[in-house]
């Protein structure tokens, strides 16, 4: 019993400690939609050289991002895989100002490279696995709350094969999941984000092809800082707009930004 | 290896463990040493959480403690900080979802207690405070012992919640959970094999270390019994 004790008060006042070692200092947390991930965190990490300054990422779906944020999250920072979600922000009077517009999201087709799915921009070889009745699984990002999602959803739909495959369809509750999905071997393939797919971790595992941009709507995907974003916040929003960082993006396949 | 994350986990299981088993110790024993009407009722209320999903408690307390909601407008100006995506946010959500991990081996603990023992102490002249310290706590030890090490690994392991409101922030909410989560998300399948595997060491560790400090505490309650 005594030995508990100490390792106790031991842990409380190690507790205490890490209390007053956490400074007050300007660290905003940003949310981002996970289909930028990678491509965020090379602009962060330049960020930091460049100014020292550092900021605290949180990835995941724009929707439930928008959910969070009207309930009072912390993020001083909001980067939208598509606009229609900081317009949300926007017009429930949570931002400063609408935005801008950082990048301009890309889908790709991918499957892992044991997959019998043949890999074309007009999905053919995935209308022959269908037809064929041999596709057993294919991921895309739930369309419910995820842009890439809803992005697949219409390439799906305008190729008239969104009411075949739904037996087959699996949701990741972010781009970023389903990517995870569609390279794990246990789906055939998946429509996901280009900057995911074109990412070294994936390139190992699967092979992708860019889909055409006439196939679905485009992905503006627009930042936008709420009412909380204080100054580290407010030079992040400005170093994402500046020609570096632009380029980072370009490499992850992002289009350019255009307002 | 996301060693803030494992700390922030860490953290969040001792402060709900203080924080709660001595609150637990006082309902168990209130529990089973009283006969009351609606008592049955009060206990299924307790075990309301191990039956409800974790996510349905994250949603209510999202909706409820959430800057849109009056109580949560309420703690916001009496805090200074809102309690949703925050750390006492986990800390309150914690202790609503282990109240029946805490309570339920406690209570049990305080059941076990004869009863002629406790009327030895009140007929010594002991006060409640007194014979709780000095003769039922001992006795009941290995049952507190258990709730916490409940309360602590589940913590540890909570997803659900943690997930739904607390937002996943870094060195706030952030927990080991969640960050695993996040690097298989992330194609970064070592950084969630490393953590895993110390979450994995972690939890055999802990489970020995208490196994054998209950049956070393037990032994000396037996032998002084003797």
């Amino acid at each position: 019993m005594k030995l508990s004790v100490v390792l106790l008060s031991a842990l409380m006042s190690l507790l205490l400690l890490s209390k007053a070692a956490v400074a007050t200092e300007d660290v905003p947390a940003i949310a981002a939609a996970s289909s930028i991930k990678f491509a965020l965190d090379d602009v962060a990490e330049q960020f930091q050289q460049d100014t020292g300054r550092k900021v605290r990422i949180t990835y995941g779906s724009s929707g439930n991002f928008v959910a969070q944020i009207k309930h009072g999250a912390p993020f001083e920072l909001f980067l939208s895989a598509d606009e229609r979600y900081t317009n949300q922000l926007t017009s429930a009077g949570q931002t400063q100002g609408k935005g801008t517009v950082y990048a301009v999201g890309k889908l790709a087709l991918a499957a892992p490279k044991t997959s019998p799915l043949a890999l074309d921009e007009n999905l053919d070889g995935l209308k022959q696995l269908i037809d064929a009745q041999k596709l057993k699984r294919f991921a895309i990002a739930n369309p419910e709350h995820a842009p890439y999602g809803e992005r697949a959803k219409e390439v799906l739909q305008h190729l008239g094969l969104w009411q075949t495959i739904q037996p087959q369809l699996i949701f990741g509750e972010n781009v970023s999941q389903a990517a995870q999905f569609a390279l794990s071997g246990s789906t055939q393939g998946g429509l996901i984000a280009l900057s995911l797919a074109s990412a070294e971790r994936f390139k190992r595992r699967a092979n992708y092809v860019v889909i055409p941009q006439s196939l679905y709507s485009p992905l503006k995907q627009r930042m936008v800082l709420t009412l909380k974003a204080k100054q580290t916040a407010n030079e992040f929003y400005h170093y994402i707009q500046t020609d570096k960082a632009q380029h980072i993006f370009a490499e992850y396949g992002f289009g350019k930004a255009v307002n | 290896m996301d060693w803030q994350a494992l700390w922030l986990s860490i953290k969040l299981s001792t402060v709900t463990v203080v924080i709660l088993v001595p609150m637990a110790i006082l309902a168990g024993r209130f529990l089973a040493y009283r006969q009351f009407r609606g008592k049955s009722w009060v206990e299924a209320l307790v075990m309301v959480p191990l039956v409800l999903p974790p996510t349905v408690i994250g949603y209510y307390l999202l909706v409820g403690l959430g800057s849109e909601s009056w109580l949560g407008q309420m703690l916001e100006q009496l805090l200074g900080h809102q309690l949703v995506f925050n750390f006492s946010g986990l800390v309150v959500a914690s202790i609503l979802v282990n109240i029946p991990f805490a309570i339920q081996p406690i209570q049990r603990a305080f059941e076990a207690v004869p009863e002629d023992v406790r009327d030895a102490a009140a007929c010594c002249g002991m006060s409640r405070t007194k014979a709780l310290f000095k003769i039922e706590l001992p006795m009941v030890w290995p049952g507190v012992l258990t709730a916490m090490v409940l309360v602590f690994s589940h913590v540890l392991g909570e997803f659900g919640v943690v997930l739904m409101m607390g937002g996943n922030i870094a060195g706030e909410t952030k927990t080991i959970a969640i960050s695993i989560y996040d690097s298989v998300q992330a194609f970064d399948f070592a950084s969630a094999g490393n953590m895993s595997l110390v979450l994995l060491l972690f939890a055999i560790t802990v489970l020995a270390l208490t196994t054998s400090l209950s049956r070393r505490v037990g032994g000396q309650h037996v032998s002084s019994r003797r």
